[in-house]
């Protein structure tokens, strides 16, 4: 309705070159006050650039073109002088320390002084204010290491509301987080805004960002392709993609092939306890099936025991086992370790490709050959050319976007190094993969070609398990899915017969008794 | 198959790279070329004594055992680790071995076996503690570098103990005068002899392989130029080690150092257990969730480390003609700073054998020519501390800048003042 907003930042002309590469080229970004203002693009594209030119990571002068803050153009050398203007940005990795206190955090280099060193009252009666404004219901005294990622979250904002925050800006702040936990840090962004507060949301989850901004940035290939405004209602997801891959893509899921064979594997009474608190049950005589050439989605809240189920079956890495069998191709099995997992045809995706799933130092040629040397290594010693032509093959084959497999994984983005992860367990030859949210923090185009590498390969008669927090991807590409709830398989369903709303009742079913 | 081979025409720059290997990284090109410079820059100095073939075997035969150390702490460091006790160890065996021949009257070679059992002793010793209770290497090895240096000096009651001649000739000697009188140690020529054409066997049945698989293979004039490099390189070190004092020859140790060179250089970039050393230092719970079994991989390179440790004892002993308290001191920073200067990363999954070696070199040229331009023994340490300093802050500013320039050093700098200038 009121088109004449005041205008809070611009970003005029933005150019910012590394050796070799133009991160960004000639970006303009104007956001309005008091809007969320979402900026998208595929991995790569420049969106993290852009903001760590505007918080002064790369300093005034680093980079051309000029950025004019609240009617004043502003040159920040360091990042302490954009937070000083009101700017703070919370990061993908939370810069948080674990064994601090909440309260401690939040005012960590800022410390209110007393007469003796640290005014400890003022800091604890603060943070319980500013915690009741992002609403956590947490002691300020309780250690960041006892909460969850979802409250870490709402902690860092606490943490720029102390800073004054006018301009918050959020990279991919619900990446980590389940639904409900995103939700609350939507709801929050909306009730920020009604106070005045600006947001930028850079982020993958276009319903989320349909959900909450006014208005969106996309940038492709270091450049602003468009800014749209989201309000009038005009702009759906399959616009906001097509301007983000410069294509339309077709449909996002690839069919089902629908003729799952005979169950092969199969879980019975599994039982694990938590590594530390052993009255905690992590999985509750959990049962499934998996059948040949099936998808099986694993749905369920964040903490509610999918990853601790999938890497207690993958070779006991999680928790101690208590009880529950293992039964594949009719015959009982013991997985003790990983390498009897992997002997059994069995592999296992991590959810956290850079902490268990890649050594970030290592070339693609070594990291997909790496959890099956045996299978290139002759007494023990690697064939090199071997290894050479086995990565080249999966290279191509999964379209890993890089000139050679010589190259470092960490050179690699996001989505191409997801494909690092598959190559590497899809050569050890498994009957089984357990995917553990194999799209998180990967950009459209890349998901699309996982999910078709994953329908592939159970077109291949392999089983493959499939544990996201993305309820749409679970719909959209398994045959069938289990909800899991504290630890219990609450439920089973076809997933023709399933949508977001009964999956959501089946993995709270506290609250959906209540509703 | 053979058709896709490519065997291309023409001259390209980057043909060039090539000459030194596919596996020839910028990092142990810039070491090997501080090594150069520093060896040009000494000879110059000297006025020609430093590449004389007295002082390369006086190099080579006073050296060789911290070059044997460097090996092992390589995979150590590789791993994640560190070994503060190799000196300690060292002296330890060296005593125990020196006493087996002079108080016991036991033949050298059972002695060498008797060292090389106290080295995996030893070993699985400090491995059982890193690897299965899990203390850091740091605190195990702090600890052992206290009790094995105290165990050499309670078991050999701080005394020097002579050792025999036989164990002094063969670890301390020099290959004997054989053949027709040339001027040269013969078995030294016939060693580089060995040496080129082992590295041409082994390029060209590389080469013949990767056409078979259908692989591409470099140009053949950059194989033939490769091939004439080294092996001029070696030629002219053999003519060189083999012109010195009558009766030298390339040292008996130099000998023992170069194949566990080539062994250990071997192990970690082609073999299974070489990837698991780097695979556990990169990145811990992504090995173990690809079926490494990160302890035992800990508990090899420890353990390894002080076998090396005992070998590098027994040299020293028999370099010296005795065993005695003093042994092996300072001995574990000599190797944990060659192995930084070659390239390794603190954080560990970084490092390689060949870059070590260079490192270990870079110091033994350093401190020889020193001294040999009259350098006090009080200021080689601290320039020796420098170029530590200095090699791995030029690695760290590498790292952070993709490559390093003093010039974008200095640019850098003016920029950011002009910045400030302007807000």
């Amino acid at each position: 309705m009121e088109q004449a907003r005041p205008t809070i930042l611009s970003m005029r002309h933005i150019t910012k070159e590394f050796p070799g590469v133009r991160a960004l080229d000639d970006v303009s970004l104007e956001v309005a006050t008091g809007t969320i203002h979402a900026i998208c693009g595929e991995n790569g594209a420049g969106k993290s650039t852009l903001m760590k030119v505007l918080s002064g990571v790369y300093p005034h002068g680093s980079f051309d073109g000029e950025i004019v803050y609240r009617g004043e153009r502003v040159a920040f050398s360091r990042i302490n002088d954009s937070e000083r203007a009101g700017i703070v940005i919370i990061h993908q990795e939370l810069a948080l320390i674990p064994e601090l206190s909440i309260a401690e955090n939040i005012f960590l280099g800022n410390e209110p002084r007393g007469v003796l060193g640290i005014d400890w009252d003022t800091v604890r009666g603060r943070s319980r204010e500013l915690l009741a404004r992002v609403g956590l219901d947490e002691d300020p005294d309780t250690q960041i290491k006892n909460i969850g990622v979802g409250k870490q979250q709402l902690v860092e904002i606490a943490k720029a509301l102390e800073k004054d925050v006018r301009l918050l800006i959020l990279d991919e702040p619900t990446a980590a987080l389940n639904e409900g936990d995103s939700q609350h840090l939507l709801d929050l962004l909306v009730g920020l805004r009604s106070k005045g507060v600006t947001s930028i949301m850079i982020s993958h989850k276009l319903n989320e960002i349909e959900a909450v901004s006014d208005a969106i940035t996309i940038i492709r290939d270091g450049k602003a392709i468009e800014t749209l405004d989201i309000r009038d209602g005009a702009v759906d997801e399959d616009r906001i993609i097509r301007g983000m891959v410069g294509r339309t893509l077709g449909n996002r899921f690839p069919d089902r092939a629908g003729h799952a064979g005979e169950v092969f594997f199969e879980v019975r009474d599994w039982t694990v306890q938590h590594p530390l608190t052993a009255e905690r049950l992590v999985a509750k005589q959990s049962s499934f099936t998996v059948r040949r050439g099936e998808v099986v989605g694993f749905a369920g809240l964040m903490g509610a025991g999918r990853t601790e189920l999938a890497m207690s079956i993958f070779g006991r890495q999680y928790g101690t086992w208590l009880g529950g069998t293992i039964v594949k191709d009719g015959k009982e099995i013991q997985l003790r370790s990983v390498s009897e997992a992997i002997a059994n045809g069995i592999a296992y995706v991590s959810e956290d490709r850079k902490a268990l799933g890649l050594n970030l130092l290592d070339s693609i040629k070594r990291s997909i050959v790496s959890a099956k040397l045996g299978k290139i290594a002759r007494g023990g010693v690697v064939d090199a050319l071997a290894e050479a032509k086995v990565a080249e093959e999966y290279r191509q084959a999964l379209r890993i976007k890089a000139p050679t497999v010589e190259m470092g994984v960490d050179t690699l983005s996001g989505g191409n190094q997801q494909k690092v992860v598959l190559s590497k367990w899809m050569f050890t030859d498994p009957d089984l993969l357990i995917l553990d949210e194999p799209t998180r923090g990967i950009d459209v185009g890349a998901k699309t070609e996982i999910y078709q590498i994953v329908r592939e390969l159970a077109d291949a008669g392999k089983g493959v398990i499939l544990i996201s927090s993305e309820l749409p991807e679970l719909l959209g590409l398994a045959d069938r899915i289990y909800t899991i709830f504290e630890g219990r398989i609450t439920g089973e369903i076809r997933a023709a017969d399933a949508d977001q709303e009964t999956l959501m009742r089946r993995m709270a079913p506290t609250k959906g008794d209540a509703a | 198959m053979t058709n896709d081979v490519q065997e291309r025409r023409g001259f390209r720059a980057s043909d060039l790279s090539m000459l030194a290997g596919k596996k020839g990284s910028l990092k142990e090109f810039g070491i090997l070329g501080a090594l150069v410079v520093i060896v040009v820059a000494f000879q110059i100095a000297t006025e020609g004594t430093t590449l004389s073939s007295n002082n390369l075997i006086n190099i080579i035969q006073s050296q060789s055992y911290i070059l044997i150390l460097a090996v092992g702490m390589v995979m150590v460091i590789i791993a994640g680790h560190i070994d503060l006790s190799v000196g300690s160890v060292a002296a330890f065996v060296g005593v125990v071995v020196a006493i087996a021949m002079n108080d016991w009257g036991l033949p050298w070679f059972v002695t060498i076996l008797i060292g090389l059992g106290l080295g995996v002793l030893v070993g699985a010793w400090q491995g059982f503690w890193v690897a299965f209770i899990g203390v850091p290497a740091f605190i195990v090895t702090l600890a052992g570098m206290l009790m094995f240096r105290g165990l050499n000096q309670i078991i050999g009651q701080s005394r020097g103990i002579p050792v025999d001649r036989e164990f002094v000739n063969l670890l301390a000697g020099y290959l004997p005068e054989v053949g027709p009188f040339t001027g040269y140690n013969n078995l030294t020529l016939l060693l580089g002899a060995l040496a080129v054409v082992a590295v041409v066997v082994l390029e060209l049945r590389g080469r013949a392989k990767r056409v078979r698989l259908g692989a591409a293979v470099p140009p053949m004039w950059v194989a033939v130029t490769r091939l004439a490099l080294v092996a001029i390189v070696i030629i002219a070190a053999a003519l060189l080690f083999a012109s010195g004092r009558e009766g030298t020859s390339f040292p008996n140790a130099g000998i023992l150092f170069v194949l566990i060179a080539l062994a250990y250089a071997f192990v970690t970039r082609n073999t299974s257990l070489g990837r698991h050393v780097y695979a556990v230092g990169g990145n811990r719970r992504a090995a173990e969730l690809s079926g490494v079994r990160s302890r035992w991989v800990d508990f090899f390179v420890m353990a390894n480390m002080s076998v090396l440790a005992s070998v590098a004892g027994m040299l020293w002993i028999a370099r010296a003609q005795a065993s005695g308290p003093a042994d092996g001191g300072g001995w574990e920073l000599d190797a944990i700073a060659a192995v930084f200067i070659g390239g390794a990363a603190v954080a560990g999954g970084i490092g390689t054998v060949a870059g070590s070696i260079i490192g270990g070199l870079v110091m033994a040229v350093l401190t020889n020519g020193l001294f040999a331009i009259g350098v006090g023994s009080d200021w080689i340490p601290v320039i020796k501390g420098l170029v530590l300093l200095i090699a791995v802050a030029i690695d760290v500013i590498n790292k952070q800048q993709g490559r390093f320039s003093f010039i974008g050093l200095m640019l850098r700098g003016l920029r950011r003042g002009r910045s400030n200038d302007l807000s």
